[in-house]
């Protein structure tokens, strides 16, 4: 049951992990998308309308991501070249996503859906306790810690990442040193967005395998609140995601066993452990300052 | 589009002939709020098939609108006076928590009917209420799970603690009872209609908790859709949810809402809508079992019999003797629980192991 357990942890996680870190990297570079929660569920009908017309659930991931990608670029469009107002923006492609989802998905709605499947990694699967979870599960699950480590390195290891961090935490000076701070950050918004569309897949193609007007039901918001829960730091994005995940299926189990808390108060729990560890966070300045990009949702015109 | 360009021109006619304002009048007009997106496939799904059997039914004499996904609150009031203003002769809230956003806005439009589906709240006379006895299926899916369940123990996903839930939950455990006295029943509360990956989790964590016999108040098919992953047989919510568990569901509560619709419609064109309370079941036509499936032929017998009891010679299933959780007498032997008491359920029948939250 414990490694059961576990594994329903992973999949309540993994969306929260992919959508945030793409948007840590959004924010790196010094911008701020509010509309993950739109791009989520646009990944999430792409992802299952492709995989159901083509038969192939693989398919339907790239699909998502490329229209993630697309759909970012949508707001990196207008907030970069148009220099618009970011968390307006951002506002208007999560009421834009649900709509235009809902109106693609009808078409989609009360099909069962096509399940991407487990891979099993011989004998490590068969370890005690952790084998299944750590190495049987959906291939998602393994891209999603890939993504974790692959951008702690970029960031903070390479010299592209270094570019990406110098953009979001002064564009002036960045733009004084020949970089193309509009190029950067239409980068990182994509990329946000494909992250955005993966994890919109998974809820569709692994979670929960069907089309559900608004399945996001807002995990995108999490997402969000998850970049700042973890001071913009790649693996701490990953302790608050499974710290969620763990709270979340935790309630349900103290619920089944019969623990005499509220299930209201259980059911408030994984946001509570998030406010108060935001709010302890908060408290800390040099903790918030070292890690905040200093120009995160500042709009950059290059000065002529 | 087409409705705003109908609403545009319905006004226009208005106008120009303004001596004849009967013109207007021709065309009644229908609406719904749903809680839910109708992308459900559960609870609002079933309650728009209502307003298409009434689209289908009428043809041009009716015209209908529809919001879907209000939230209950405020919103609700919003919602409700928009289409209040907008020319509706009619308006169907389908969610408990529509209640009193219905009472007030009811208050301001004396000469738009209401309807309100499971309240009980009826304070101005163009206020009516309307609601299913869906516990009578639990109560036959609760004789399935009993002959179904090798552990004797079920699980049972619930959204919020109101009466429609809470008798929902005792009469599926007394429908167990009646074949197994010791039938366990294990509940979470999700508090959400709709979350289709919070309701997934509750269902895996009831079934690592051991049962094996999932069932759900909330909206959407992923319970079912699990417990059909790790072979764990399951029931339907609001629709036939087959396709989604086609070896693993048992059978499902289909609501149609339908019948009632086109009756409320009819009464209204011919003058003769009056307020009235109704509380139909499966003698009604409003509860419909799904076809049994996926089970062996002596359980499928024993389900149509329970059913045909129901549904044929009126069966209540809150019909004594019954106890209280804490083992008080509710109802004496062959006492029947009058509506008033069932309506307002806010306590569990002896034999559930759970704190109702309140």
């Amino acid at each position: 049951m414990f490694e059961s357990v576990l594994i329903t942890i992973a999949t309540a996680a993994t969306p929260l992990l992919i959508a945030a870190i793409g948007e840590l990297v959004v924010e790196r570079s010094g911008v701020l998308n509010l509309g993950v929660e739109g791009m989520m569920v646009m990944g999430a009908v792409t992802g299952f309308g492709v995989a159901v017309t083509t038969g192939s659930p693989w398919l339907g991931v790239f699909a998502a991501i490329l229209v993630g990608a697309a759909f970012s670029l949508l707001f990196g469009f207008l907030t970069l070249t148009l220099v618009t107002n970011q968390v307006a923006t951002g506002l208007a492609l999560t009421l834009l996503g649900l709509g235009v989802s809902g109106m693609i998905g009808e078409a989609f709605i009360g099909m069962p859906g096509q399940k991407l499947g487990i891979i099993a990694i011989p004998f490590l699967s068969d370890l005690p306790y952790v084998g299944r979870f750590l190495f049987a599960q959906d291939p998602l699950f393994y891209v999603s810690l890939l993504l974790v480590a692959g951008v702690a390195y970029f960031l903070f290891y390479t010299r592209a990442g270094l570019t990406l961090r110098s953009v979001g935490d002064n564009h002036d000076s960045a733009h004084a040193l020949g970089i193309k701070v509009i190029a950067v950050r239409y980068a990182a918004v994509a990329f946000g967005g494909a992250c955005a569309g993966l994890a919109g897949a998974y809820l569709s193609l692994v979670y929960t395998p069907q089309w559900i007007e608004n399945m996001t039901a807002g995990r995108g918001w999490i997402a969000l609140a998850l970049v700042v829960f973890a001071s913009w730091r790649p693996w701490r994005v990953l302790a608050g995601a499974y710290l969620f995940g763990a709270v979340s299926i935790g309630q349900l189990h103290a619920q089944v066993i019969g623990v005499s808390i509220p299930s209201q108060f259980l059911s408030a729990l994984p946001y509570l452990a998030t406010i108060i560890v935001l709010v302890l966070i908060s408290r800390n300045r040099r903790l918030t300052m070292v890690n905040t990009p200093a120009c995160l949702g500042r709009p950059f015109v290059p000065a002529r | 589009m087409k409705k705003l360009i109908l609403a545009l021109a319905a006004s226009t006619a208005a106008l120009a002939f303004a001596a004849a304002p009967a013109a207007a009048q021709d065309k009644t007009k229908a609406c719904w709020i749903y809680v839910g997106p109708i992308g459900d496939f559960g609870y609002s799904y079933q309650h728009h098939q209502g307003l298409l059997d009434v689209e289908k039914h009428f043809g041009d004499k009716v015209e209908t609108a529809y919001l879907e996904s209000v939230p209950e609150g405020a919103d609700t009031e919003r919602a409700l006076e928009r289409f209040a203003r907008s020319g509706c002769d009619i308006i169907f809230a389908t969610s408990f928590g529509f209640m009193d956003p219905v009472q007030k806005v009811a208050a301001k439009f004396p000469d738009i009917k209401f309807e309100h589906a499971t309240g009980f709240k009826r304070d101005h006379p163009n206020v009516s209420t309307y609601n299913s006895r869906f516990h009578e299926g639990r109560y036959v899916q609760g004789v399935i799970a009993a002959k179904m369940s090798q552990k004797g123990v079920a699980g049972y996903i619930a959204s919020f603690p109101i009466p429609e839930v809470v008798m929902g939950i005792n009469a599926f455990l007394l429908g167990a009872q009646s074949v197994n006295p010791d039938f366990q029943v294990k509940i979470v509360w999700a508090n959400t209609w709709f979350d289709a990956g919070k309701e997934a989790d509750a269902a895996k964590a009831l079934i690592d908790q051991g049962v094996d016999i999932i069932t759900q108040h909330t909206d959407s098919t992923a319970p079912l859709q699990v417990a059909a992953e790790r072979g764990i047989k399951g029931f339907g919510q609001a629709s036939d949810m087959i396709t989604f568990a086609p070896e693993t569901q048992l059978t499902s509560i289909v609501d149609d809402w339908g019948p009632y619709y086109i009756e409320r419609v009819q009464a209204l064109i011919d003058g003769s809508w009056k307020q009235n309370d109704v509380w139909g079941g499966m003698k009604d036509g409003h509860v419909v079992m799904a076809p049994y499936t996926n089970m062996p032929d002596d359980v499928k017998a024993a389900a149509e019999a329970i059913a045909a009891k129901i549904k044929d010679e009126g069966y209540n299933p809150f019909t004594g003797p019954v106890a209280k959780q804490d083992g008080s007498e509710w109802l004496a032997e062959g006492q029947v629980a009058p509506d008033g008491e069932v309506l307002s359920m806010n306590f569990y029948v002896k034999g559930i192991d759970d704190k109702l939250p309140n």
